[in-house]
């Protein structure tokens, strides 16, 4: 039986509060790991295998978190990103949510696309393909 | 100089699991400090030599091949004090293992009794790709895979040497 939304994000919030030791009611859907839940660079792998653990599923660092694009000096402009790195981010992270990004897309932003809906969604996505 | 904080492997099983063991000795000179007449071992070394354990059984898996460092202490539990004369087992097992790095699940033990849990998270890390560190493997040096040369098969024609 597929898993429902909420379940998913139950077993979702449970891995934040062990990763990154916050309280169950911080993590709500639209909470950023990094800006509101304070996740370091390192949680992130943390994340990674503790979501492998909770839902039996491999996840692809790269995939979850594509740094290659991320990180690539070619797709900045004037502290933006430019519209070719939006359209392969977009491209790699069918899972987050860019219409608030796409507006003003300061690189500095960019950490706001990973939420826990955003997790949440791509967990989704990884157990309908299974 | 490495500070090394495990004595030797009793138990060695490539992959999956691995047990150290730690005398703790008066003669220890942090002891003496921690605590005056209270000589009491800090519970972040014994942190570290769990994760020389499970460093080294999470290095070996990968034939000593990539540089793991401890990349984040997920939890650890502490039950009871460690003091001269006790002889700890860190026992650490292997919960997930790729190319990023890997997850490993340890218990202290003096004797039969539990007297912590560490639990903790390494980085496979490469030289020739993260800028600022060295190219070579500056993590298994000599010091730390002489420990468990005894558990290792010995590479053809080399009649058991090690990197």
């Amino acid at each position: 039986m597929t898993a429902t939304r909420e379940e998913v994000l139950a077993k979702v919030r449970g891995v934040l509060v062990e990763a990154l030791g916050v309280d169950d009611d911080e993590i709500t859907p639209e909470a950023t790991l990094e800006g509101d839940l304070g996740a370091e660079s390192i949680d992130f792998l943390d994340i990674v295998f503790r979501l492998e653990k909770a839902f039996a599923i491999k996840v692809n660092k790269v995939e979850l978190f594509p740094d290659e694009i991320l990180n690539n000096p070619d797709y900045v402009e004037d502290g933006k990103m430019t519209a070719e790195g939006v359209s392969k981010l977009k491209a790699a992270m069918p899972h987050a949510d860019f219409r608030e990004f796409e507006k003003d897309p300061q690189i500095e932003r960019i950490r706001d696309l990973f939420t826990v809906a955003t997790i949440v969604n791509y967990v989704e996505l990884k157990l309908k393909a299974a | 100089m490495r500070w090394i904080w495990i004595d030797k492997f009793t138990q060695f099983e490539s992959g999956r699991r691995a047990v150290a063991v730690k005398n703790v000795t008066r003669a220890e000179e942090h002891l003496h400090d921690h605590f005056p007449a209270w000589p009491v071992m800090p519970p972040s070394l014994i942190i570290e030599g769990v994760a020389q354990t499970a460093g080294i059984l999470v290095g070996e898996a990968r034939a000593f091949g990539m540089n793991v460092i401890l990349a984040k202490i997920r939890s650890a539990t502490f039950t009871d004090y460690a003091v001269p004369g006790d002889t700890l087992s860190y026992e650490v097992e292997i919960e997930t293992l790729d190319d990023h790095g890997a997850t490993t699940r340890g218990v202290v033990r003096r004797g039969q009794e539990e007297i912590a849990r560490v639990d903790l998270m390494f980085s496979h890390v490469d030289g020739a790709v993260h800028a600022g560190l060295p190219r070579h493997n500056f993590v298994f040096t000599g010091t730390f895979t002489d420990l468990v040369r005894s558990f290792r098969p010995a590479p053809p024609g080399s009649g058991g040497g090690d990197s």
